[in-house]
């Protein structure tokens, strides 16, 4: 059973959906408690980060480091535009691979689903193509997604 | 199959990469496939080179250009990728699960 839902909207959104057996408080918690964040924003087999910064405050900054502890790395860095605690996150994005990427803006939204949280998080990019990089790039989050075989494969 | 390792070598690359997208959406010269990358034709020729090693991409011979396509095999290994991909997003995600368990606990824990 997979429980997540990734698809792309328009020509630059993407839109990816997940439900939690927790409540919203405990997700949101997860999205911004640093010593959290750390334990699963992790991506393939492996990897870490050392290094996590996460201010939750509108204007607040954020820095993730990760490291596979072969010599190999890259960073993200972003701030927070809004926060409804709980609720609703807005905040842009980037990621350092070492050049930066054009900016990712993305609302995440909790909502109480049951006795768990519906976490539906809306990444608007600059343009189509930068869509198209980022996913093919796949490393934010191990997103993905490719003009051709999205659809066919979700 | 033995072509699966140089298929991921060659995909590691995000230029490679979208390359293989831009090929997805039909044939195209080497002058073309330059243009978006601002990169010099040798430099992609290069990337190329990987790609046709990898079994992902294909040549034709048309008077003095030599348009790429992407090959059956180019798709079925972007596909792989993707899954891949994704398979690491969906890990975050279940390992999230394990922490919000274990918040769960202690928060229970606190209030006995």
């Amino acid at each position: 059973m997979s429980k997540m839902t990734l698809k792309t909207e328009g020509d630059t959104h993407v839109v990816v959906t997940r439900r939690f057996a927790a409540p919203p408080e405990a997700v949101y918690r997860a999205h911004t408690d640093p010593k959290l964040i750390q334990k699963w924003l992790l991506g393939p087999e492996g990897w870490t980060m050392p290094v996590c910064l996460n201010e939750a405050r509108p204007g607040g900054k954020i820095r993730y480091e990760w490291t596979n502890g072969k010599g190999g790395g890259f960073y993200l860095t972003g701030e927070y535009l809004e926060l409804e605690p709980y609720r609703r996150i807005v905040h842009v994005e980037r990621m350092h691979l070492p050049d930066p990427t054009p900016d990712n803006h993305i609302e995440t939204r909790f909502d109480a689903d049951g006795t768990g949280t519906l976490m539906t998080m809306r990444m608007t990019l600059p343009d189509a193509q930068t869509r198209a990089a980022m996913l093919a790039t796949g490393m934010e989050r191990g997103m993905e997604a490719s003009y051709v075989r999205l659809e066919a494969i979700i | 199959m033995s072509n699966l390792d140089a298929a991921f070598f060659a995909l590691a690359d995000p230029t490679r990469r979208a390359i293989l997208a831009r090929l997805a959406k039909g044939e195209a010269t080497v002058m073309e496939l330059a243009e978006p990358f601002e990169m010099t034709q040798p430099a992609i020729s290069q990337h190329l080179k990987v790609l046709e090693d990898a079994g992902l991409v294909v040549r034709r011979v048309e008077g003095t250009k030599r348009p790429r396509r992407l090959a059956k095999g180019g798709i079925e290994a972007m596909d792989q990728w993707l899954r891949m991909l994704r398979k690491a997003l969906e890990k975050n995600y279940d390992r999230l699960d394990e922490v919000l368990a274990t918040m769960e606990k202690h928060k229970k824990g606190e209030t006995r």
